[in-house]
């Protein structure tokens, strides 16, 4: 039976979604900020600094085109720099989404409902952003769809064995399963969008996103069907991108990258940092667009708390790391941990032991799972320790790796930093006019989550 | 037509063109395209004057411009191609076949000794250079400065036209004036003629000068070099006159040098390193090894070979040399230098090899240490057995700081209307106090013949471009005196002169060819009639057999003491480099981009002192600092190295040139300016400020420890023969088929490996620029090198042991391991990196997309990155040097040692054709084929005989990074020393 289970008053934070709303103000209330809402100059600014930044990207790329990518700070021993932690980072930040809208759907964790829309977007657009790096960092980017397989007068295909191979297939399904499974999710909305719009152009425009949703029951039951079909196809993909993501640096012989633990781990740690990624956004987000009767408190804490579960896996995590080193008595091993600690790039290590272990700890505490402030500096200590932690791993096992005649150091460049920051101001980009011109929240399910809504449901049971 | 004034006519626009010449020609076409009285000539239904079309040579003439207006017209849009026709040859040329290089014999002069060589020639273009190996002081192999010669063939910053005053002339203008000139001076017998040269040992240009001196008796003859004046000197304060010292190092149970750096640079180093070698490697059950002691100023590779390594102060340096001199010849050593363990067990050792053993000094040192020397090799009856004395090897041997200050007082005096400077750079190479710079000008008429517009061409009237070595015939000898016979291998690439065709300027047939001056030379010396074939033979062979100068009796005394140079608290010494040598390869991008075996630095020389000195005066690595000496100073950067002498530092000649080209000009400081004639070698009393900058060096390599990995294996002698597996029992190597892959490949074919003794390695680098010749790689300059994105498929790693203070230094050649189970070959994605039936690990440059996953996933770091476009694409005269079998690389592409595939498949084409199997030793690769050292083994390990097959059976070879499993095809017999057990740890 679906009454709401009584919690506690020590965990209970509030409801899913304020009790005042009915129907028609949730369509009212998220449709509205499509449909009615002004240009407000903080958007408006946002935009254009993030669009700003997105010129960083088309400068680097341009000049990376022209010049190679020797504009990076990449050498010899260290031939993977920002562009391969950028992506793994990103990537992570994408698994969020996919946890949100598929797991939780089949887990049938309805409080999901409300974050469950924004955070496929954001899933999309950091996919979107991930997939740019592996395309751009190779020597000669013209050449990159080598890496497909397609059918060629060389009669040659990629060269199964490379976990970049498996990368490959690993992105790009994710990108269209996560692509396809937020439009599909899109079409409910888009048609009440459609219904609700009172502008000629607007009602075309999402009339024809909508593909002719006409809500009748037949439809809802296909969407039912399918979105469990995607759910379930996706749900894998949680747990298999980052694997094989990780699998580029287990499955070689580089002291502090060939080890078993890092699929788990690396999994762990996509999820921590996708969801830091999705309180960074939503705190300002659920406050500008006056949200937070939506975007209750209960979601806060919910997020903040997987957070804090992720986070001690990952902690988990470097600590075997650590162990597995010592207790291997392998001396390329032990050096390696060392030279992580205490080698020339300890800041980075301590910085993210501090950013990823110990800053989250604060969120054992129910008072600051429940403060929007607070809860969206962490996220961002996440995200900046989420992305040291790929630094250390791609650049600290290169940099000192077998023979010590090629250690050497790595420091990026300007062209490092454009690149990275341009796909920040994409991913910002994407997401200011996601907000402004696609339904943020998913107002069908939200629906559902009303007191109403349930009542019937139990009624059909 | 009206605008009379605007048009133009036929015979206008042929006047207007006849007065343009080369490039302005072309300007001039598009000036009269663009005119409108040209627009309006062309298109005029009946040109202006159609008398034109009745007289033949004027139309033919109309038709040419039409058609270059038309072409140029073309310019503004799409172009056609031109139409170009292939040629075939009627006549095939002698030897030539497409696609196979032609070798010849000739000779390259380093430092007036003439390094004898193959040169590989591809459609007449020297490509790439290679030893004699029938030459005595090759046998097969190069130094470094001749293995880059091929690159300064080619360097597109040579003089490539005949100046005077900066303005182009012909050749022809510039003799006019100088037979002129010459016409001139017959009156006065010569007297205001001054010949300046390079060290001549050339017997033709000997013989040639003699016939000048002749013509013009009053005329002045001077050399400066700058190269071997205490090897020249110190022979005639020894002997009281001039000798020249061959050393046999295959016959020596006991080495010891003073400040020498044999293995690495000066005469005779290819010959002297594989004979040094020859007693050092323990391959085939040999269990002795000759002992080697050196004492140094500062560290070089030669002392890195040693078994036992003094540092000392330069000043301290004459002190020891006379200490030992009294000790090895019955007297009593005296003073503090003689109470070490060192010179106790080295005197000890030389006494108890009498005959057999050698002293050498270096070089750079002073003519009193070079006559100490003689005088020691004597007392130990080395004379005639280990130590051989010969002629010497100069037409002309003198005291060359006597020869510039009697030139400067020449100068001085206004005596010098006509002054010759031929080859060299005696602005640049000469002490400060010299002031050639200045003083040359008070000569009145001033010709350079020289390969550059450099820092002495700066201060001459007229420039005339010098022909390369390659491009002209000469003659000259080894260090042994065996003459080589130069030939030319392409015509001079800028029509250049030699210092032959200078000097018959003199004579009554100034235009006799260079040619006909070496044979004639040789005729007049091979009398017999059989002259056509034994010169046809000399040609062929590249030299003259048994041509080696003729042994001489002397008798060395002890030269007087001098008085002794009062150490001071901070030093100098000054050290030829080895690659550039004095400045005058500066421009050899090879050579500038190949490290320095002990410092590992590229494009710069650096102000060398000890981690001590470092802590004491407060520096640290790349601090600028200034260096004073008697109140002359030059800046340099700080780099410390262990094994340089505690309150020194060591300072290389070479770098700093102002006028080099676009390699050389600016790299490094010109330690020059802090020379003196009196005291060339070192200088005291040096001063030492803290610039309180960076100034950034670019090393290949910054870590020199072995942090417990033992990539380079050692031991003693000792404890080889107590122990001969010894190495075998460092770390364990994974049994034969241990892994996941598939592994039942059978190598039933050839089986290429290699293995590499790094006991007879003496990290001299040759086989790094040979590789660099061969294989097309690209030089990256001295940004790319600070972010370590060197090129070089071959390193040569050198890692220390031992004292942290006078460490011992072991270098290592590391290039492709050609892993059987290789890490690279499985990670990369589009299989551009793949392993081939004979077990080579081939590169495919066509697919790599450049992820670089391999080179992350390579233990060794060997692999290489086109980061940028580091290959030049532009400079047409460098397209020539390219090896047409090896694919030149652009950017974005991976690459790596290939084992020299290009010469494997070569040889496998070639026994293909005689349905045999390819022979040991018929592939030998790049660096093989240079190694003074004969320190690397290539073949097929699947025959059992073959040379790489024995050495791999050796029990002292071990596979890098075995534990791995990569199962390397490329191995290492580990470095063993023989060191003397009564010195124990003290060195």
């Amino acid at each position: 039976m679906s009454q709401p289970v009584e919690l506690p008053d020590k965990i209970y934070v509030g409801p899913v979604i304020d009790e005042q709303h009915t129907l028609a103000s949730i369509s009212d209330k998220v449709g509205g900020v499509v449909l009615r809402r002004k240009i407000t100059l903080g958007w408006t600014f946002g935009l254009l600094l993030s669009f700003a930044a997105l010129q960083g990207l088309a400068g680097a790329a341009t000049l990376l085109f022209v010049k190679g990518v020797g504009i990076w700070g990449i050498n010899i021993p260290v031939g993977w720099g920002f562009a391969i932690i950028n992506f793994v980072w990103w990537i992570g930040i994408g698994h969020a989404g996919t946890l949100i809208s598929a797991i939780l759907l089949l887990l049938n964790q309805s409080w999901r409902n409300a974050i469950n829309r924004f955070a496929e977007a954001m899933t999309l657009f950091a996919v979107m952003c991930a997939g740019m790096f592996p395309v751009l960092h190779t020597g000669r980017p013209w050449l990159a769809y080598w890496l497909l397989p397609y059918p060629n007068t060389m009669w040659l295909w990629p060269q199964f064995r490379s976990p970049l191979a498996w990368d490959v297939f690993a992105v790009t399904t994710y990108l269209i399963i996560s692509a396809v499974f937020w439009f599909v999710g899109l079409l409910p909305d888009l048609a009440t969008l459609r219904d609700s719009s009172k502008k000629d152009w607007q009602k075309r425009t999402y009339g024809i996103l909508a593909m002719g949703w006409r809500n009748s029951a037949r439809h809802w039951q296909r969407y039912e069907k399918a979105s469990l079909l995607l759910a379930g196809m996706a749900t894998p993909l949680v747990v298999s991108v980052h694997t094989v993501v990780s699998f580029d640096f287990a499955v070689s012989l580089i002291p502090g990258w060939h080890t078993t633990i890092f699929p788990p781990y690396f999994v762990a740690g996509a999820i921590y940092s996708g969801f830091a990624m999705v309180l960074t956004l939503m705190i300002p987000v659920r406050k500008f667009y006056g949200l937070d009767d939506i975007i209750t408190l209960r979601h806060l804490n919910n997020m903040a708390k997987v957070t804090l579960a992720t986070a001690l896996i990952v902690a988990y995590g470097y600590i075997m790391e650590a162990f597995f080193s010592y207790f291997s008595a392998d001396k390329y091993e032990k050096f390696m941990i060392w030279n992580r600690m205490t080698g020339p790039y300890w800041w980075a290590y301590w910085t993210l032991i501090l950013c990823n272990i110990i800053t989250p700890q604060f969120l054992w505490s129910k008072k600051i799972r429940t403060s929007p402030g607070i809860l969206w500096v962490i996220s961002i200590v996440v995200n900046i320790g989420m992305w040291l932690e790929r630094f250390v791993i791609v650049v600290t096992s290169l940099h000192r790796d077998f023979l010590p005649s090629s250690w050497g150091m790595y420091a990026p460049t300007v062209w490092d930093w454009a690149t990275y920051v341009g796909t920040l101001g994409l991913f910002m980009f994407l997401i200011f006019l996601f907000v402004r011109v696609l339904p943020m929240i998913t107002i069908f399910e939200l629906r559902m989550l009303l007191p109403g809504a349930r009542v019937k449901e139990s009624v059909a049971r | 037509m009206t605008e009379q004034s605007d048009s133009l006519n036929l015979e206008s626009v042929q006047k207007r063109l006849a007065q343009a010449t080369g490039k302005s020609y072309w300007r001039s076409l598009d000036e009269l395209f663009s005119t409108a009285g040209f627009q309006e000539f062309l298109h005029r239904e009946f040109p202006r004057q159609a008398a034109e079309w009745i007289d033949d040579d004027g139309r033919r003439n109309f038709l040419k411009i039409m058609g270059a207006s038309l072409a140029l017209a073309g310019l503004t849009g799409c172009v056609k191609q031109p139409v170009e026709y292939v040629m075939p040859y009627v006549e095939e040329p002698e030897k030539l076949l497409a696609g196979k290089p032609v070798f010849y014999a000739s000779g390259y002069p380093v430092a007036g000794l003439v390094s004898p060589i193959l040169v590989e020639t591809h459609d007449f273009r020297p490509t790439k250079v290679e030893g004699n190996p029938e030459h005595p002081a090759s046998l097969g192999a190069t130094d470094v400065p001749t293995q880059a010669s091929v690159l300064g063939l080619y360097d597109p910053d040579r003089l490539q036209a005949v100046t005077y005053l900066d303005e182009a002339r012909s050749y022809s203008s510039f003799m006019l004036s100088f037979l002129t000139a010459l016409s001139q001076q017959r009156a006065s017998a010569g007297a205001g003629i001054c010949i300046l040269t390079e060290t001549v040992t050339s017997p033709t240009l000997g013989a040639q000068m003699q016939e000048v001196l002749k013509q013009f008796p009053a005329a002045k003859w001077y050399q400066w070099d700058g190269q071997g004046h205490g090897r020249r000197s110190g022979a005639e304060l020894a002997f009281g006159q001039y000798v020249n010292p061959v050393y046999k190092f295959d016959q020596a149970d006991v080495v010891f040098s003073i400040d020498g750096n044999f293995l690495g640079s000066g005469p005779g180093t290819v010959r002297y390193a594989r004979d040094f070698a020859s007693r050092r490697v323990l391959r085939g059950g040999v269990t002795t090894q000759s002992r080697f002691y050196a004492v140094e100023a500062s560290p070089t590779s030669t002392g890195s070979k040693s078994d036992h390594r003094l540092p000392l102060k330069p000043s301290q340096i004459p002190v020891f040399t006379r200490a030992l001199a009294a000790a090895v010849s019955g007297g009593q050593a005296s003073g503090e230098v003689s109470t070490s363990k060192f010179f106790q067990a080295a005197v000890k050792d030389l006494l108890a090899a009498k005959g057999k053993s050698i002293v050498i000094a270096g070089e750079d040192q002073s003519a009193e240490i070079h006559a100490l020397v003689h005088f020691m090799n004597q007392a130990l009856e080395n004379h005639g057995k280990t130590v051989l004395l010969t002629a010497p090897l100069e037409q002309k041997a003198t005291d060359q700081y006597a020869d510039l200050k009697a030139l400067v007082a020449d100068l001085n005096g206004g005596k010098v209307d006509l002054l010759l400077i031929i080859g060299g750079n005696p602005v640049f190479t000469a002490p400060a106090e010299f002031n050639l710079r200045g003083n040359f000008q008070k000569a009145k008429t001033r010709v350079r013949l020289g390969l550059y517009e450099d820092e002495t061409a700066e201060v001459c009237q007229w420039r005339i471009p010098e022909t390369h070595p390659f491009e002209q015939w000469s003659d000259g000898p080894a260090y042994d005196g065996t003459m080589s016979i130069m030939q030319p291998l392409i015509a001079p690439l800028y029509g250049g002169k030699s210092a032959h065709n200078m000097l018959a300027a003199f004579t009554d047939t100034p235009e006799k060819p260079d040619y006909l001056l070496v044979r004639e030379y040789w005729q007049s010396k091979h009398t017999g009639a059989d002259f056509e074939a034994w010169w046809k033979r000399a040609v062929h062979d590249g030299f003259v057999k048994g041509s080696a100068a003729a042994e001489v009796t002397a008798t060395a005394k002890m030269p007087a003491a001098e008085a002794a140079v009062a150490g001071s608290a901070m030093e100098v010494s000054f050290h030829t480099d080895p690659y550039v040598l004095d400045g005058r390869y500066a421009n050899n991008a090879w050579l500038q981009e190949l490290p320095r075996p002990v410092t590992r630095l590229t494009w710069d020389n650096a102000v060398v002192m000890s981690e001590k000195t470092a802590r004491d005066l407060d520096l640290k690595d790349e601090d600028r600092v200034e260096l004073a000496v008697n109140g002359r100073s030059v800046w340099g950067s700080v780099w410390r190295v262990p094994g340089q002498p505690d309150g020194t530092v060591g300072v290389s000649l070479g770098y700093g040139r102002t006028r080099a080209g676009r390699a050389g000009t600016g790299a490094g400081f010109n330690a020059n300016l802090l020379r003196s004639a009196s005291s060339p070698t070192f200088a005291t009393g040096v001063k030492l400020k803290n610039l309180g900058e960076k100034f950034p060096l670019a090393a290949v390599q910054h870590h020199f420890l072995m942090e417990g990995r033992a990539p380079v294996r050692e031991g003693t002698l000792a404890e080889y023969i107590k122990d001969p597996l010894f190495v075998q029992k460092e770390t364990e190597t994974p049994p034969a088929g241990l892994t996941i892959l598939p592994s039942d490949w059978q190598y039933k074919g050839y089986a290429w490996g290699m293995a590499i003794d790094l006991t007879a390695c003496n990290g001299c680098n040759a086989c790094v620029v040979a590789c660099q010749a061969e294989n097309n790689i690209a030089v990256v300059g001295k940004g790319q090198v600070l972010n370590t994105r060197e090129m070089h498929w071959l390193r040569i790693d050198r890692y220390y042991s031992g004292d942290a203070a006078n460490p011992r230094a072991h270098f290592q050649p590391v290039g492709c391991q050609h892993c059987e189970n290789a890490p690279c070959e499985i990670v990369c994605p589009v299989a551009a990196t793949v392993h081939d039936a004979e077990g080579l690990n081939n590169m495919v440059y066509n697919r790599c997309v450049g992820t670089r996953y391999c080179s992350n996933n390579c233990p060794y770091k060997v692999r290489r990155f086109n980061f940028l476009l580091y290959t030049d694409w532009d400079t047409e005269s460098l397209k020539l040097q390219r090896n047409p079998d090896v694919t030149v690389r652009s950017r974005g592409v991976m690459e790596k040692c290939s084992f020299c595939v290009q010469r494997i498949n070569y040889a496998k084409i070639m026994a293909e054709k005689e349905d045999r199997r390819v022979k040991d030793g018929e592939v030998i690769t790049a660096c093989q084929a240079t190694c003074p050292a004969d320190a690397i083994a290539f073949g097929d390990l699947n025959d059992p005989e073959s040379k790489v097959s024995k050495w791999k059976r050796e029990q002292l070879n071990y596979s890098l990074l075995g534990e791995l499993n990569t199962r390397p095809r490329v191995t290492y017999l580990a470095e063993i020393r023989n060191p003397n057990p009564a010195v124990g740890e003290e060195s």
